[in-house]
């Protein structure tokens, strides 16, 4: 098969290309954190119980004092025989607290992905099927509010109904609950609706207006017009005919946003204190803790790579008139 | 009450001619609280009552889980590693030390069998020596049993510089001795009167020997025992999710009968204070949350949700006000406000006695800080012992107007006074922070009605409060005429504190603006107090120093007091907790428990 040997040879060259182009985000990102202002042992620097001999004796041991070029090769060496570097703060290895948080971000920033897509493509084709009617014009109402609106204030709204008024679901996400069985599940989904509706919506009204306008293009294509005319029903025209190939560039859309899943959602995590990715982004940022912003930052970084190169190979597997050269 | 008359009376108690309450109702009568009172008994040698118990539970655990929510959780729980309060509140729940404070800045023993004192011999008569008795039978949560070999394993660890401890400073100049297993000394170089510093408290937990003394030194970031600490408490350890979640279990082993009361502990981290608030107090999720600095208004209507209430806790920490006495305005050799020169207008007293009279710190209470922030004048003003009655709070525009018109400061045609072409034209900085810029706009409004014009200057807090050398707009830098913040009071024995007003601590380029003495006075006076207190055995005389120096500063106008920052924190209405201003809020956690 001539087109698969032609893909096998593109994803190589892809996969080589991203070699360089990771190393140049590494050095990036590790410059810019090496010029920022602050020092992860600024603390102790006005807190006079502690001597300056600690202060010197920690950045000595942590390596601050080597200088830029030197940290960064310590730091690419170490990465490449699987060390992601040690925490400033929390003196533990950053993979392990980044382990320790991506369980929790997966399910609840993957549970709200699956929730914006389940409401997206139905709410999307329908709307698009019957365009400028009142379902449409509702829909698109909707879907504006809903990324008008900023997490940070659905989440309160949200706080205040459902956790003060009404009392029925907690506002504080614990990751570790002491139920055990069915009582440990249902805890779990309890405390995870509320950040899950509000991410979720938020992704999937912006997803909405992407699945309509896809859909309008496809539905007015002459092929459609032909199976219509075939006298296949409208329902099978949509589902088998449009649809199809009207989600083409939405599985790419959602592909590229599946890094997203991994670096969690800053805001709405510090809301419902899920300890996510972002949160701990978030914290290490604020304590100068540069390992750790140093490591979640370059798998995000990896992450957005991998997913482009994903997105490129189903873009040209779902539509064959897209050649890989 | 001169201070013959109050030795006569502590002679009684000890000769047993006076009871302990009746010297207590003496002293109350003469203006000293039962705290104080007590506290001088006990530096005198007569033992302290243990204050009474409050603990109901007649049996150990039962309780169901105990949920705490500190906004900022813990990230790491090796408390000699610990550097804020949430660290070390978070390695309480596990760790304890010899003896603890107790709200009012009295000790408590938790691994001590006893406070040492004169009387019992712990105490030397040359300030030399403490000799700490341990209590027997403690256990570490592995079952190995907890003697003198721990305790002076902690002071060669902590001493060590390469083992990088936080706690250094409270265990490098003392030597530490094991007189038999269950005895150490410490002993100092010089007379110590405050003598309570390594084993106690915050910088006090003990770690245990035998998981630690592989890990001295430079491998001390390699214990896996920094992560999954094994102590004496309440508690023992569960999970540990750094800035999320830490977990424990009751310990079955505890060293004090029916304690602790609770079968689990969890302490939550993340989100902020407001929100940390309302999940104790209008939602019940949380029995106790934690450092919740939020207006008042906000805490009183989340209160009235029935279910729970803010707990106020005094410590020592004061928002004051600090005049320069030196130029900012002029450069000498490469810095500003150097200690060669005087503050053109500020070096008149007359001009800072007028602005001491500007300052409203009743309004300040009233309508920003409210149960946060009792008015105050005092710099010193806990624990109770240490708090002067000599400085009213004066506000009197008419009396500033007065003031500067006899010392012949006019006002011109722009209603600004001045005098010999000086202007009487203020910089008044802090950090920015809500509660901060209102009390700034106070004192602005009140300074123009006595013809003052402050000019208000708002820093960000990370900038305002770091050690950064290179930018001039650090609290420490105090490139200002006025400036303002918190200062926070770690001990209850004001010897940290009151380095502020020496004159070798004046923060200059030379020690990088770390000094300790942000105004730069300079005051022979003040520097002659501060070193008696340094060599003064006796306890009442010491405070009476302290209490001078207090009043030096005060009556000198180099700094006022505006509120008094209590730690506030919010439990739920069922649960009994003691916090202590002058320890962790975990410190008293085996006690805790909840009204059935």
């Amino acid at each position: 098969m001539q087109v698969h040997r032609v893909s096998r040879q593109y994803v190589i060259r892809k996969l080589l290309i991203m070699i360089p182009s990771l190393l140049g985000i590494s050095v990036v990102l590790f410059s810019l954190l090496a010029l920022a202002p602050g020092d992860p042992f600024d603390e102790l620097a006005t807190n006079p119980a502690v001597p300056p001999e600690v202060r010197a004796a920690l950045r000595a041991k942590f390596g601050l004092d080597d200088p830029v070029w030197m940290r960064y090769w310590h730091w690419l060496i170490a990465l490449l025989q699987g060390d992601w570097g040690f925490s400033f703060v929390s003196r533990m290895d950053v993979s392990t607290l980044i382990m320790q948080r991506l369980p929790v971000t997966l399910i609840v920033i993957g549970a709200s992905q699956i929730l914006a897509i389940a409401i997206a493509i139905p709410v999307g084709v329908l709307a698009a099927t019957r365009p400028y009617s009142l379902f449409d014009q509702v829909a698109n109402t909707f879907a504006f509010i809903g990324f008008s609106l900023p997490t940070f204030f659905t989440g309160l709204v949200l706080i205040l109904v459902f956790s003060i008024q009404l009392d029925w679901l907690p506002f504080v996400y614990r990751a570790d609950i002491a139920a055990t069985g069915w009582a440990f599940y249902w805890e779990h989904i309890k405390q995870s609706i509320m950040p899950v509706t509000v991410l979720g919506l938020f992704q999937g009204a912006a997803l909405v207006r992407f699945v309509r306008s896809s859909v309008l293009d496809v539905i007015r294509l002459d092929y459609v017009t032909t199976a219509r005319s075939k006298g296949i029903g409208e329902r099978k025209v949509i589902t088998r005919h449009v649809v199809r190939t009207a989600l083409i560039p939405v599985v790419t859309l959602v592909a590229l946003q599946m890094p997203i899943v991994f670096s969690g959602a800053i805001v709405t995590e510090q809301i419902f204190r899920v300890p996510g990715i972002g949160s701990l982004l978030i914290s290490s940022m604020l304590a100068n803790d540069t390992p750790v912003v140093m490591g979640v930052t370059f798998v995000s970084a990896c992450l957005v790579v991998i997913f482009n190169l994903i997105a490129d190979i189903l873009y040209g597997w779902l539509d064959p008139r897209i050649a890989f050269r | 009450m001169k201070e013959r008359e109050l030795r006569g009376l502590i002679g009684k108690v000890k000769a047993g001619k006076l009871s302990r309450r009746g010297f207590v109702q003496a002293m109350m009568a003469v203006g000293i609280g039962a705290p104080a009172a007590s506290q001088i008994l006990l530096s005198s040698g007569v033992a302290m009552a243990q204050s009474p118990s409050t603990y109901k539970p007649t049996k150990r655990g039962g309780g169901g889980p105990l949920k705490l929510l500190w906004w900022q959780g813990p990230t790491l729980l090796n408390p000699h590693f610990a550097v804020g309060t949430k660290d070390q509140d978070g390695s309480r729940l596990f760790y304890e030390p010899l003896a603890a404070w107790d709200p009012d800045g009295n000790l408590k023993p938790k691994l001590a069998a006893e406070i040492p004192t004169k009387e019992n011999g712990g105490l030397s008569a040359d300030g030399l020596t403490v000799t700490w008795k341990l209590k027997q039978g403690v256990t570490w949560h592995d079952g190995k049993p907890f003697t003198a070999d721990d305790v002076v394993f902690n002071w060669e660890y902590a001493k060590d510089p390469a083992t990088a401890a936080y706690t250094i400073a409270s265990y490098q100049d003392v030597m530490v001795e094991k007189v038999d297993p269950y005895t150490v000394t410490v002993k100092f170089k010089k007379p110590t009167p405050f003598w309570a510093d390594a084993f106690v408290g915050t910088r006090g937990m003990l770690i245990p020997k035998h998981l630690f003394a592989d890990y001295i030194g430079a491998k001390s970031r390699d214990a896996p025992t920094n992560l999954k600490p094994v102590g004496t408490g309440p508690y023992m350890f569960k999970d540990f999710k750094p800035g999320d979640l830490v977990t424990g279990v009751m310990n079955p082993n505890y060293h004090q009968a029916n304690k602790p009361f609770f079968d689990t502990v969890e302490m939550k981290g993340g989100g902020d204070a407001v929100s940390a608030a309302r999940a104790v107090l209008q939602t019940g999720e949380f029995d106790f949350a934690w450092n919740l600095q939020v207006e008042d208004e906000i805490l009183q209507r989340l209160e009235k949700g029935g279910k729970g209430s803010v707990s106020i806790t005094p410590g020592g920490n004061i928002e004051f006000l600090l005049m320069n006495t030196t130029d900012p305005w002029t450069e000498v050799d490469g810095e500003r406000a150097s200690l060669k020169t005087k503050h053109p207008t500020l070096s008149d007293p007359e001009v800072r006695k007028a602005v001491a009279l500007l300052v409203d710190n009743k309004s300040i209470q009233d309508h920003i800080y409210g149960r946060t922030g009792p008015a105050t004048r005092n710099f010193l003003y806990g624990p109770a012992r240490f708090d002067s009655k000599n400085n009213p709070i004066e506000f009197n525009v008419d009396k500033a107007n007065d003031i500067l018109e006899k010392a012949g400061w006019k006002k011109g045609a722009d209603g600004i006074r001045a005098k010999d072409g000086k202007k009487l034209k203020f910089v008044y900085q802090t950090s920015i922070n809500q509660p901060r810029q209102k009390t700034q706009a106070i004192i602005k409004q009140a300074a123009q009605k006595a013809g003052i014009d402050i000019e208000l200057k708002s820093v960000t807090a990370s900038v305002f409060f770091s050690s950064d050398v290179a930018n001039p707009d650090t609290y420490t830098k105090f490139y200002t005429d006025l400036e303002m913040y918190t200062t926070t009071m770690g001990q209850p024995d004001p010897g940290t504190h009151m380095l502020q007003f020496v004159s070798w601590e004046a923060a200059t380029k030379d020690n990088k603006w770390q000094g300790r003495n942000i105004t730069r006075w300079q005051s022979p006076e003040a520097d002659k107090l501060y070193r008696e207190t340094e060599v003064e055995l006796d306890p009442v005389k010491r405070a009476a120093s302290f209490i001078k120096m207090n009043d030096l500063a005060i009556q000198n106008q180099i700094v006022m007091g505006i509120v008094q920052r209590p730690t506030v924190s919010a439990k739920a209405a069922k649960l009994n907790c003691n916090i202590s201003g002058w320890d962790n809020n975990t410190s008293d956690l085996s006690d805790w428990f909840k009204d059935a």
